[in-house]
């Protein structure tokens, strides 16, 4: 696979600068990181690579002092230190840039800025200070302007400055180019190799290939909570890149739970689906088109953030469209009804997040049964006047816990009480016990033991093959190739043509989940491919 | 040192249930002490608050006269809190009921018949409602924080008041007191017994108003439709519902609630409309709703309480010589105590000692 002798990286004549030996995090019976090494040197751009829970945030998160390792040691310039808050990271001369900034809209950069550091610097030192590192690095930016004037690509600048100003050694930037522009992304790789040559080391966390390849030195590679290698990216390819995050080795699905009947009519149509970012860390929907017929499963795989929330949204109807027929449920055009008119034809959603999305966390199963079935049900769960027929509603629930074998304490317990999975092999059963025409599943097993995991992918099938439209938005792939009757895969808010079952491989759902060549089919690519499928 | 407050992994639901009584309980022994520092004595002090005025028969009609209106805006906002909208400003919908209600009799004084009264009821709740709307259209349009624009209503409306009492709906045969003319029978809320005492129908009027609110929270979809969005925005909209009409149906209700309870105290117990027709109920109705633990059966018990710290403190000044203000500190006290326990419930607290800033900056 390519992988470059690990200790040929540190054999340079310099201590490295920080060197992670064995360690390991574990909660309660999940080891996010297993026994991780990791050895930066000084000046170096180092890549970490994986897929989302691999255990990325996990590391660095113990680098940065949030979390404790349960094993294993830190050595920092050649002495091995403790890190237990951020601040003594700082202190350090670790500094760290978030995905997400925390910064207050109502204040200037510069009093942004003040807030982080310990003294008591007056402000107008502190915009100086700024305005001359941001001129230094090629970072414009005016340390008076108000944070909620500025673009996103500015307010990272602010937190790159703010880090800066701690004068630190390591710099860890988690996915710094998933909020921006092309063109902000490339203004951001120059400051970087301008750090790089004034000997700060950089630890850069990305899924995104192509920029690995063409600005870092070296990568580590994690799966699963382990390093699945240690590498030098400019000696690979995008493909052996994305074999060794994605993992050829695991075993190969069983294929015989989908033999699917013969497909029928599309049920679900999503023509042209364009969506706006709705906030500035959204991603925005470009010209998706996707078919999935009576009696198919279609996957749609894709690493975190690039879109499938925006997408599940806009298809549930909790986000509407401009155009009716841009989504079709059930051969009805749904792009103006709302997520109530989308049942009413016959769809059903379970969306990504169970507490506070698919169910409210307080309130009873009971009532988290009424929570998307009160339009739909309405003959037999509601009464005249909105009276909740409580007898409708208890036996919906009963019937849904023996069926997909919930597990609980107590008759009626809070949704907060119960475990990941059973919830969500009741948010699965509710929408089931309607026989959906079409259904829409956002992450249908994440962080659910492996026996629900297996009765909801059954469940799932059964639908399908029962008449049903499927489709399944995941991030585990071994998931899709278990009950996926073809997989299309979301990048960067567009969605590839579906690539049946037979001739999908790791290798190139792979590829293009990172974004990396063959690319994206163009928006005509996919449009005659539908042609040739229909 | 700081104090940090940690979550507590599971409530105590016993504690939950009791927690207004320890609350009450905290407010005795705070006003215990408050009488002893003011050199009152402080048994004959709290006798004189809660116990007389609950001696006689009349006394009881008076807390029902003051309990009415409170338990009629409570019911309102607990509504309103529960679906996490935060009306501040029942207060000003409370006037401004009183106003549109007052609008018959005052402007057409020849209106006299069996319709005259629930004309000037609906007219009340309309008032208050639709002054109840600007905070919620405020709040959907342009995301404005609406605990500031309904709280500063209150005052728009006050001074509203106050220009027509002494302005333009003054009685001209008033001897140019501030007021507007004597409402004639046929616009007065009844009295429930003339012959035991002064009570009107305003307090029935509160108790069915809050039995049907319960009834609408416990058991309808309306109901549900409150307690998911105010519990989870997110669940609610995943389930179609929409937070920007619950907005609106929070604020027409509580507002509505309100200016009922201003046509009713206008109508009912004062007899005209004046420049100063509330001490202070909407205000009050806060501490009420929070008290009842936003369960509209709730506000009743604690309308009645609260009613008897109004009653208590006039008492208290005819025959203690203790300023009537002070069962605004026994209100603030029974809020303060009760939100209290309620954070208590949920938090535990943590001392920290040492100042981790300070040490940083010592050694940078």
């Amino acid at each position: 696979m390519g992988i470059a002798d690990h200790n040929s990286v540190t054999a340079s004549n310099t201590t490295p600068l920080l060197d992670v030996r064995g360690i390991t995090k574990v909660f309660g019976s999940l080891i996010a990181n297993d026994h991780v090494n990791l050895t930066i040197a000084p000046g170096e751009i180092h890549a970490l690579l994986g897929e989302n829970g691999a255990g990325k945030s996990t590391l660095v998160k113990m680098l940065f002092g949030v979390l404790d390792p349960s094993e294993g040691s830190i050595i920092w310039k050649g002495e091995e230190v403790r890190i237990s808050s951020p601040s003594e990271a700082r202190k350090l001369g670790i500094g760290m840039v978030f995905q997400h900034f925390s910064l207050f809209e109502a204040l200037t950069a510069a009093e942004n800025i003040a807030l982080s550091l310990d003294a008591t610097t007056p402000i107008s030192q502190i915009a100086d200070t700024a305005r001359r590192l941001s001129v230094d690095y090629g970072l414009p930016l005016d340390p008076d302007a108000m944070v909620g004037d500025l673009s996103v690509g500015e307010r990272q600048r602010i937190e790159i400055i703010r880090c800066l100003l701690q004068k630190p050694d390591l710099i860890i930037l988690d996915e710094p180019t998933s909020v921006l522009t092309p063109q902000e992304a490339n203004k951001m790789f120059e400051t970087l190799e301008r750090l790089k040559a004034e000997g700060k080391s950089i630890l850069y966390i990305s899924h995104r290939l192509d920029e690995v390849k063409r600005l870092c030195d070296t990568a580590t590679v994690l799966r699963h909570g382990n390093v699945v290698g240690h590498c030098n990216p400019q000696e690979e390819t995008a493909t052996t890149l994305a074999n060794m995050m994605v993992g050829t080795d695991v075993q190969n699905a069983s294929r015989e739970l989908s033999q699917a009947v013969e497909p029928g009519e599309p049920l679900i149509e999503i023509n042209s689906l364009d969506r706006p970012p709705a906030t500035p860390f959204s991603i925005p929907l470009r010209g998706i088109n996707l078919k999935v017929r009576a009696g198919e499963v279609v996957g749609i795989a894709g690493v975190a953030g690039n879109g499938q929330g925006e997408f599940f949204e806009a298809v549930s109807g909790e986000a509407l469209q401009n155009q009716s027929d841009s989504v079709r449920l059930n051969k009805v055009d749904c792009g103006r009804l709302g997520i109530s008119g989308r049942r009413l034809v016959g769809a059903a959603f379970v969306p990504e997040e169970r507490l506070g999305h698919g169910a409210a966390p307080g309130l009873s199963l009971s009532d988290n049964m009424l929570l998307s079935r009160h339009t739909t049900d309405r003959k037999t769960m509601l009464g005249t006047l909105g009276y909740v027929v409580t007898s409708a509603v208890t036996a919906a629930r009963k019937r849904v816990v023996k069926e997909m074998d919930v597990r609980k304490s107590g008759e009626d317990p809070e949704a907060a009480a119960l475990s990941g999975g059973n919830l969500q092999k009741y948010l699965i059963g509710r929408e089931l016990d309607r026989k959906p025409k079409v259904l829409i599943v956002d992450q249908p097993t994440w962080g659910v033991d492996a026996g629900a995991a297996a009765r909801i992918r059954q469940a799932i099938i059964e639908l399908a093959r029962s008449g049903s439209a499927v489709l399944v938005i995941s991030q585990d792939l071994d998931e899709l190739f278990e009950i996926s009757d073809s997989i299309a895969v979301m990048h960067d808010g567009r969605i590839s043509a579906p690539l049946p079952i037979a001739e999908a491989t790791f290798e190139k759902i792979g590829l293009l989940m990172g974004g990396a060549e063959p690319g994206h089919m163009a928006y005509e690519d996919v449009k005659t491919a539908e042609e040739t499928e229909v | 040192m700081r104090l940090e407050l940690i979550k507590r992994p599971q409530q105590s639901a016993f504690f939950s249930a009791v927690s207004p009584l320890f609350a009450l309980l905290l407010t005795l022994i705070a006003g215990v002490i408050i009488f002893t520092l003011l050199g009152k004595p402080p048994l004959a002090a709290l006798y004189t608050y809660f116990i007389e005025p609950l001696s006689e028969v009349w006394q009881l009609h008076e807390l029902a006269i003051k309990a009415g209106p409170l338990i009629m805006i409570a019911v309102g906002l607990s509504v309103a809190y529960r679906s996490n909208n935060w009306n501040i400003g029942a207060e000003g919908q409370f006037i401004m009921g009183g106003i549109a209600g007052s609008l018959i009799p005052i402007l057409v004084p020849g209106f006299q018949n069996f319709m005259t009264l629930p004309l000037m009821l609906i007219f009340g709740f309309a008032g208050g409602a639709l002054y109840g709307a600007i905070p919620a259209l405020l709040k959907t349009r342009f995301n404005t924080n609406e605990i500031l624009t309904s709280l500063m209503l209150v005052y728009v409306a006050q001074l509203f008041l106050d220009w027509l009492a002494r302005g333009v709906f003054r009685d001209p045969n008033g001897n140019n007191f501030p007021g507007s003319i004597r409402f004639p029978s046929a616009a007065r809320l009844p009295e429930i017994d003339p012959a035991q005492g002064a009570a009107h129908w305003g307090f029935v009027l509160s108790i069915v108003a809050a039995v049907i609110v319960w009834a609408m929270m416990q058991y309808s979809l309306k109901g549900f439709e409150v307690k998911l969005l105010g519990e989870s925005p997110r669940a609610g909209r995943f389930a179609g519902f929409s937070s920007a009409r619950m907005v609106f149906f929070a604020f027409l209700l509580s507002g509505g609630l309100a200016g009922l309870a201003g046509i009713s105290e206008v109508s009912g117990a004062i007899g005209q409309l004046r420049e100063n027709i509330s001490p202070g109920y909407g205000f009050t109705a806060i501490i009420v709703a929070f008290l009842g633990r936003l369960n509209p059966i709730g506000t009743i018990a604690a309308g009645l309480v609260l009613a008897l710290t109004y009653l208590g403190g006039e008492g208290a000044q005819m025959s203690l010589g203790i300023s009537d203000k002070v069962a605004r500190v026994f209100q603030g006290l029974i809020l303060f105590f009760v939100l209290g326990c309620d954070t208590l419930i949920h938090y535990r607290i943590r001392l920290v000692f040492g100042d981790p800033a300070a040490k940083t900056a010592a050694e940078g």
